[in-house]
């Protein structure tokens, strides 16, 4: 090779602007509504691996987080230890606020909403004055809409919203570590604002679950 | 001419990865390209049978055909009712060939050689000039007849636009089906697709090392986002980034000395680099709001990164060892994820208008930019090592596929596959000779 490239007159004109052809694609993008589904979805989300806590910093690179709790999976029969019933542990009672995990979020905001201070401020309680050495991931989650890598620092950016009320409310910051799924873990898989306003959450994780 | 290094580089690639495929499996689905949209003039090329290759398991002729035609660039002529199948210079009836409104026209043969090896020769002529433009001969075995036929194909295409072909190059991007994420390379051509890494965690962001032997991603196999580089060659994986928090969006120094990182162990997402090899995070960028999405300029010298310190993400610039950022987009609320042209004077990255997210690109000399593609949901753009065409993820009945644009936005191509969704796509470097 290392002779002059082949001209063809008028062929490639990378000099040109396209003229492109936009397709009109339907734009109708529902605006935001069923702020009541939220409740539903956070009573829904209430966790279902009943592990006995384990004080295994979450940091710990060796151990880890070794059970899998991805907010709505199902598998529950072998970890839950019919003996000991969930009264047993407050972050699975069902009637307890602790066993609620999720707080949402409007689109683009990272703002914790009012609904879900009482969520919040429950987990804080628990951390200062039931279980001081408890340790958490709070895990930030995000729609589908906007480029995976953004997503996931605005993930990253929602759990942060929800540590920074914590630890106003006195939970050493050492013991709240906060992580992103971008918008990888969706838990509704629909492409319009129900599915979306389920995605976009932060899920609290004890340490150990 | 000799080709032999190059291909025993890729022989050892494509056996490395055949190794590693023991681990994870091979990747079953297939992609398909398809040009949807053409854009400009089609150069007509006439890709001649090459006589012998019908005793071969793979159709040189059909492959280099293909190739270009995929290009959008060149348009196939008819090739029909041509005997015997001329394979030298003089067998050529160049006045048949000007009948036939081919421009450029391509022969050759295929013949055994030694050790089970066969000889493929090919021949490109100017049929206005009746003047031969190349004409290069390979010795392989059976099995790399594909890879001589992209090899070929590069050469003509390179002849022909003055551009390199990057039809011997690879791709890489993620396969979701379900609950299951595969880690794929193909060859660019949507071929030979293997699996390297398979996981029940999200894999994500991909990015090749410059001289293709090591692949760098994010994964979720310890519940949160790590950076860990994959040997191809070996299928060693090693962590690289697992700090507390986030570790993502690795992007090589074109020197292969350091991985800009995101990280968020210090508050929310900003800018570190590490040693690519591992060790100690240095910080980058020191912003109240989040940085991310590196990207190094081809001579090294700069770091495009998405930021939101202004109000809105967007795309800045900065010094590549840290230093005053300059930003670089200004149109619109939302500009995100740079990637810099092979030739660094453009970089593509995501824009949305209204609630379309859309690849655009940005002439960094004028900051003219231009909208490339038009649909809902388009992300994670990757150029081809020569430039030419911009690899991306869209967003098509609700599931991920890829497409690729070229960068004047004319020609455009749609990569289908059979099942589930494909996403974060990288395209890889030229192959070292």
């Amino acid at each position: 090779m290392g002779s002059a490239a082949y001209q063809l007159s008028g062929t490639l004109d990378p000099g040109v602007i396209s003229q492109r052809d936009i397709i009109s694609i339907r734009n109708k993008e529902t605006r935001m509504k069923n702020l009541a589904l939220y409740a539903l979805v956070a009573l829904a989300a209430a966790a279902c691996a009943s592990n006995e806590k384990k004080d295994t910093p979450v940091a710990d690179r060796s151990s880890g987080v070794q059970q899998q709790q991805s907010g709505m999976s199902s598998s529950t029969t072998q970890q839950q230890k019919p003996m000991n019933p969930v009264a047993g542990n407050p972050l699975n009672d069902p009637n307890s606020p602790l066993s609620k995990r999720s707080v949402y979020f409007d689109f683009d905001s990272n703002a914790v909403k009012d609904e879900y201070r009482g969520l919040v401020q429950a987990h804080s309680r628990y951390m200062t004055t039931d279980k001081r050495d408890a340790r958490i991931r709070i895990e930030g989650n995000c729609d589908e809409r906007g480029s995976r890598e953004y997503n996931l620092a605005l993930g990253q950016r929602r759990a942060e919203a929800v540590k920074q009320v914590m630890t106003v409310l006195g939970v050493g910051s050492g013991r709240i570590e906060t992580t992103s799924y971008g918008e990888e873990k969706p838990v509704a898989s629909g492409h319009d604002e129900s599915a979306w306003a389920q995605n976009r959450r932060a899920d609290i994780k004890y340490s150990g679950e | 001419m000799n080709a032999s290094p190059a291909y025993r580089a890729r022989r050892l690639l494509a056996g490395a990865i055949l190794l590693a495929s023991f681990a994870t499996g091979l990747a079953r689905a297939q992609l398909t390209i398809d040009i949807t949209t053409t854009g400009g003039r089609q150069v007509p090329i006439a890709v001649m049978p090459l006589a012998g290759d019908t005793s071969q398991p793979q159709s040189v002729g059909e492959v280099v055909g293909a190739d270009l035609a995929r290009t959008g660039l060149f348009k196939l002529v008819n090739t029909a009712g041509v005997t015997p199948l001329p394979t030298e210079p003089s067998q050529v009836n160049f006045a048949d060939w000007t009948t036939r409104n081919a421009e450029a026209l391509v022969i050759g043969k295929i013949e055994p050689a030694s050790d089970g090896r066969v000889e493929v020769r090919f021949r490109l002529f100017d049929v206005a000039k009746q003047s031969q433009l190349a004409s290069y001969s390979y010795v392989v075995a059976p099995a790399q007849l594909r890879a001589t036929a992209h090899r070929i194909a590069d050469v003509i295409y390179e002849r022909l636009t003055g551009d390199k072909g990057v039809f011997s190059t690879k791709i890489t991007y993620v396969v979701k089906r379900g609950k299951r994420y595969e880690l794929q390379v193909a060859d660019a051509d949507g071929f030979n697709a293997q699996s390297v890494l398979a996981s029940n965690e999200p894999i994500m962001s991909p990015s090749w090392s410059p001289d293709g032997s090591r692949l760098a991603y994010v994964s979720f196999d310890q519940k949160k986002p790590i950076v860990v580089v994959q040997n191809l060659a070996q299928g060693t994986t090693k962590v690289v980034a697992n700090y507390r928090g986030n570790n993502s969006a690795p992007a090589w120094s074109p020197d292969s000395r350091y991985l800009a990182v995101a990280l968020s162990k210090d508050g929310l997402t900003q800018v570190y680099r590490i040693p690519a090899n591992g060790g100690d995070a240095e910080r980058l960028t020191e912003s109240p709001g989040i940085d991310t999405q590196p990207a190094y300029s081809p001579d090294g010298q700069w770091i495009a990164f998405t930021s939101d310190r202004g109000g809105s993400p967007q795309v800045y610039r900065m010094p590549a060892s840290g230093g005053a950022a300059t930003r670089l987009t200004f149109e619109g609320s939302y500009n995100v994820g740079p990637r810099y042209s092979p030739d660094g004077k453009s970089m593509a990255f995501v824009q949305r208008d209204g609630g379309r997210y859309r690849i655009a690109a940005i002439e960094l000399a004028t900051g003219q930019v231009s909208v490339l593609t038009d649909g809902t949901l388009d992300d994670s753009p990757t150029y081809a090592p020569n430039g030419k065409m911009i690899l991306y993820e869209a967003q098509v009945g609700g599931r991920g596929q890829l497409a690729a644009v070229s960068g004047d936005g004319r020609v455009r191509q749609r990569l289908t596959s059979a099942a589930g969704d494909v996403q974060d796509p990288a395209w890889g470097p030229l192959p070292t000779n």
